[in-house]
Formats: structure tokens, C-alpha cells, sequence
């Protein structure tokens, strides 16, 4: 008779001949070699003159950081990339839940909405980012609708102002992967027992109360998936900046993956890897707060 | 109140729900393919209307030869196929033997391995590391790239996944005297299909939209990708104002997957939130 292999202690010789150590050598021979060595590199390289105009690289201490911190870019690409993240975490959230709570019932045409709104994520970001940039021009097809609605002539230039363009940027790329949210939340609502509702339902709850008090708590493991990818994938915003703006007007727009492209393709190679290192520690010191606010509060409903 | 309640749900609902989605999705998507049938002089400034001369043939098969559609086209699938299958296979062996053993060097290793989920990867050293190892721009050194980025990915949903699965179904395989990669292979991998389907639509997704780390990584040499086509597509529009042909190559390109996705939308859908959300 075999002992009992799950009485077995984690940490004793015979798991590790069941579950042999080998097998974790090729995924962590890829992450060490492709993943953790360049980001190492990356506190290096930071610090060196390494760019295309000489062979030889050499260390330059904090010059860098100070070029980066001088002309403006280093702190205006932080706050823009802070600001975009931000914006298309609520956005696409928002957008997402709202579907989930209106295409919620399984009838023929919600079925069918469902998947006209995930089309959009299944498009290249730049393929929308194009879509709009032609959609937005002030005198494109938006401002024209807009006019014929309101009787007379809009030329708004959703995509030429300094302040508002990084809402409209955000906007585009929510209403890009509004659709994932959506199919996540309604996951989320599906989980709900309907037992719990119709309790609710005899207690007389409306529709809100409902949804305030039992159906939004009950979703908050939905709701953490959605703000942290949102969020982490956003601090790493590129396609549809890239393709709506550019990064412009005013470099208003240049989020740090934008500047660390830009910088790249003039050469100047240690100044983008500054950048990249810059967005390696916003990342580390934001998302694990984040992360670990949003699992607390799930664990508190 | 019980009438108002059903004429919502009968009429008003559904309408709401259309011109929503007309509005909301279908513009935009309208103006693209209306776009992508326009001479370039209609073209010139996008709008919703019907092309007056239609151009559909002339315009698609220039973005197709221009934009040298199909060779990006097998560059795209040269870097997905294998970066994918090679991060499934080795992602979900070391998941299941980090989520089978327990103790204080486990545990390390597993937040190393999933830290990746969060940090971003640094793309600017990843080239200098290509070229020092002779792969850079080749699609070699973009698959293990894309493997490093998305073995966190993978290592997350596997090892959260193979928790739930009770030792037991591997034991009577045991019995019978298999050895460790033979349950592994035979009795763990088919139990994990759900979260494999999970982490194969999403990471097909990234990759095949993916333009800056291969821009990074494949950018200046032979080989391209769909989006890197685009890309230079719509930077010549710049001089040209080629609308039409940017987007006949953006319609080209989503196709294909939105065909797939239509035909086979339940499953996608209930494969992505299948390993998602607990």
C-alpha cells in the first residue's frame, strides 16, 4: 500500500521526484535569459552613452536623468502616461459594465450586440487608431454628424487640443477594449445566484438598490480583473496613440512608450532606455498598490 | 408600472440596444469600408458617404501588393505559431510543478515567474541582448521574446488553474507505473484545456496586433509583420494621402479574424472568461 501522497509534506524528497525541479527549467531558462536579463540591462545602460552615432559604450553617471529631467520630458511623459492610464481604467470599466448590464439577458439581439461589440477587440489598435483619426478630424464625419444634429456647422479638433486630446485618446482605446470588459463582466453577472436575487426582489429592492447592494459587490472579482489589466496595459500605451496622435499636439499625448519610440528611432539609445526604466519603476511603485487595494476590498464584501 | 415594465423590455430595449450598437460601433467600422472603396481623390477626406466611383478591386489588391500582404502575412504567423505553442508547453509544465509543491523556494519562484504579469519589459535592452546573441531582427529572437512576455501570463492562469484540479486523477496513473512527463502529458494537460484556450485567445490576440515590441525587435530587417505593414502603409498616407489604401489594408487585415470570431464566437467567448474570472 502506497502512504498517502497528499498527507505528504510539500518540501519532502518525494514530491520533488513526482513533480521533478527539470521541469521549470526551460520556462525559467526563457524568463531569465529574455526577460529578467534585459530588464537588469536595463539599470545599466540607463547610465552609459549608449546610442547609434559610436560604437563604444561608455558610463556617463547621471547625465541621463538629468537631460531627461531638464528638457521637461521625463516629468511630462510620467504625468501623461499617469493621466492616460487613469482615464481608460474608468472608461473602459465603465463602458464594459454598462453593456454587461444591457446586453445581461440572453435574447436574440443581445446575443448579436455582443458580438458587434467585441469585434473592435479583435482589430489591430492601430487599425482603430487610423479609423479615428480620420472619424475626429474637424472637418470629418463626427463633426459633420454632430452639425446635421444641432443645425449648424461644429469643427471641433477633438484630436488638435493640448488639454482635451488625452481624454479623446483614452476614449479610443476604451472603445477599443470595452468589449473584453464587457464579456468579463457578464461572466461576473452570470456567477450571481438567482436566489440571492429574488430574495432581494421579495425584500423589495429595486432595480438600483439591487444593484448597489448586491450585484456590484458580488462583480468585484470582475471588477479588479478589469481596472488592473486597464490599468497595466494602458502604462504601456502605444497602437492607438501612435495612431490617432503620434504623440502630438505638443507632444500632449506622448506617453512614455511614445517618447522611449521616438527617442529610440533618433539614435539615441540610452536616453530611451532611461525612459523604459523610468516606466519599470512608475509601474512597480503603482501596481502593486493598486493591486493590493482593489484584492483587499474584494475580500471586505 | 407592469406595462410600462414589458413595453421596455419588448420595444424600447431592443431599440436602445441597435442604435447603440449602429451608432456606437457601426459607424466607425462604416467609414472604414467605405473608405477602403474610394478613389484617392474621394478618399482624400474620409466620409460616410457611398463612394461615387467604387475603386474596391483597384484599391485592395494595391494594399495587398504594396503592402506586401503576404509575406507579412506568413511573418505574422512565423512569430505567433511557435511563440505561442512554446510558451503554452513550457508555461504550463513549470505550472504544474509550482503549483504541486509547496515551501519557501516555491514560492519565490512562482512571483518571480509571475512578476512579469505586472512589470513592463524593457524593450530597449532586449535589442541590445538580441544583437549580442546574433538574433536580432530575426524571427527567432522576436518568438523568445514574446515567450519571455507572455510566460508570466501563462504561469498565472496554469498554476491558479491546476490547484483546483485534486491530486487523486494523477495517482491511479501512477499506479500504473507512469512516469512524471507521462501523467503530466496524458492525464494533467488534457484537464487544463479550458485555461489553455483562455491563454492561447489572449495571447494570440497581443501578438498578432502587436506592433511595438516587434518594431522594436523586427524592425529594419527581412522579416515584418501584418501591423508593422500597416504602419509603414499609413506613414507613406503622410505624403500621399492614401486613405483608401490605408484602409483597404486595415479591412484586409480584420477580416480574417473576425470571420474566424463570428463563426466560432461561443466558444472564444466562454474560452476567454472560462480561465479569467474564478
Amino acid at each position: 500500500m502506497i502512504p498517502s501522497l497528499s498527507a505528504a509534506s510539500g518540501r519532502s524528497p518525494r514530491r520533488a521526484v513526482l513533480y521533478p525541479s527539470s521541469f521549470l527549467a526551460p520556462a525559467f531558462a526563457v524568463l531569465a535569459v529574455f526577460f529578467f536579463l534585459p530588464t537588469v540591462f536595463n539599470f545599466v545602460y540607463a547610465f552609459t552613452d549608449w546610442s547609434a552615432f559610436h560604437d563604444d559604450i561608455r558610463p556617463v553617471g547621471l547625465a541621463n536623468v538629468k537631460a531627461v529631467l531638464s528638457n521637461g520630458a521625463l516629468l511630462s511623459s510620467l504625468r501623461i502616461t499617469i493621466v492616460y492610464a487613469v482615464l481608460v481604467a474608468i472608461m473602459q470599466t465603465g463602458f464594459g459594465l454598462g453593456l454587461a448590464l444591457l446586453l445581461e439577458r440572453d435574447t436574440r439581439i443581445n446575443r448579436f450586440a455582443r458580438v458587434v461589440f467585441f469585434i473592435p477587440v479583435l482589430m489591430s489598435a492601430l487599425a482603430v487608431g487610423y479609423t479615428f483619426q480620420a472619424l475626429l478630424k474637424p472637418d470629418g464625419p463626427l463633426n459633420g454628424l454632430l452639425g446635421a444634429l444641432i443645425g449648424q456647422q461644429v469643427t471641433i479638433p477633438w484630436l488638435g487640443s493640448t488639454t482635451w486630446t488625452v481624454v479623446t485618446v483614452a476614449f479610443v482605446n476604451s472603445w477599443k477594449w470595452m468589449g473584453l470588459a464587457m464579456v468579463i463582466f457578464l461572466a461576473g453577472l452570470k456567477t450571481i445566484p438567482a436566489d440571492v436575487l429574488e430574495a432581494a426582489r421579495i425584500d423589495g429592492a429595486g432595480r438600483w438598490r439591487t444593484f448597489r447592494s448586491i450585484r456590484f459587490p458580488l462583480i468585484a472579482p470582475a471588477v479588479t480583473f478589469n481596472v488592473a489589466t486597464a490599468l497595466l496595459g494602458s502604462f504601456n500605451g502605444f497602437d492607438t496613440i501612435l495612431a490617432t496622435t503620434g504623440g502630438g499636439p505638443a507632444q500632449q499625448t506622448e506617453v512614455l512608450d511614445i517618447y522611449i519610440f521616438r527617442v529610440y528611432g533618433n539614435g539615441l539609445f540610452a536616453q530611451a532606455t532611461t525612459m523604459s526604466l523610468a516606466l519599470l519603476l512608475l509601474v512597480a511603485l503603482l501596481a502593486f498598490p493598486v493591486i493590493g487595494y482593489l484584492r483587499k476590498r474584494e475580500r471586505v464584501l | 408600472m407592469r406595462n410600462s415594465a414589458r413595453a421596455w423590455s419588448r420595444l424600447v430595449h431592443p431599440a436602445v440596444v441597435i442604435v447603440l450598437a449602429a451608432v456606437v460601433i457601426g459607424i466607425p467600422l462604416w467609414l472604414a469600408l467605405v473608405t477602403s472603396a474610394k478613389s484617392q481623390g474621394e478618399a482624400n477626406l474620409p466620409d460616410l458617404s457611398l463612394p461615387r466611383v467604387w475603386h474596391l478591386w483597384d484599391n485592395y489588391s494595391q494594399a495587398f501588393s504594396q503592402g506586401h500582404m503576404l509575406w507579412a502575412l506568413f511573418g505574422s504567423l512565423l512569430v505567433m505559431v511557435p511563440s505561442v505553442a512554446g510558451v503554452l508547453i513550457f508555461g504550463s509544465l513549470a505550472s504544474w510543478v509550482l503549483a504541486r509543491r509547496t515551501g519557501r523556494v516555491m514560492a519565490v519562484l512562482y512571483s518571480a515567474a509571475i512578476s512579469g504579469i505586472i512589470l513592463p519589459p524593457a524593450v530597449v535592452t532586449i535589442v541590445l541582448l538580441l544583437r549580442q546573441l546574433h538574433l536580432a531582427s530575426t524571427p527567432t529572437g522576436m518568438v523568445l521574446v514574446y515567450m519571455g512576455m507572455y510566460m508570466s501570463l501563462v504561469i498565472f492562469f496554469v498554476t491558479g488553474f491546476v490547484r483546483t484540479i485534486p491530486v487523486e486523477v494523477e495517482e491511479a496513473a501512477r499506479m500504473d507505473g507512469a512516469r512524471p512527463l507521462g501523467i503530466f502529458i496524458k492525464v494533467v494537460l488534457p484537464l487544463l484545456r479550458p485555461v489553455i484556450a483562455t491563454a492561447t485567445i489572449l495571447i494570440c490576440l497581443y501578438i498578432w496586433n502587436d506592433v511595438f515590441y516587434a518594431f522594436f525587435v523586427l524592425g529594419g530587417g527581412t522579416y515584418s509583420t501584418l501591423p508593422l505593414n500597416l504602419y509603414s502603409v499609413a506613414s507613406s498616407n503622410l505624403y500621399q494621402n492614401n486613405w483608401n489604401l490605408v484602409f483597404a489594408y486595415v479591412v484586409l487585415m480584420s477580416l480574417p479574424l473576425i470571420v474566424v470570431f463570428v463563426v466560432a464566437q461561443r466558444r472564444i467567448i466562454s474560452g476567454i472568461t472560462g480561465g479569467a474570472v474564478k
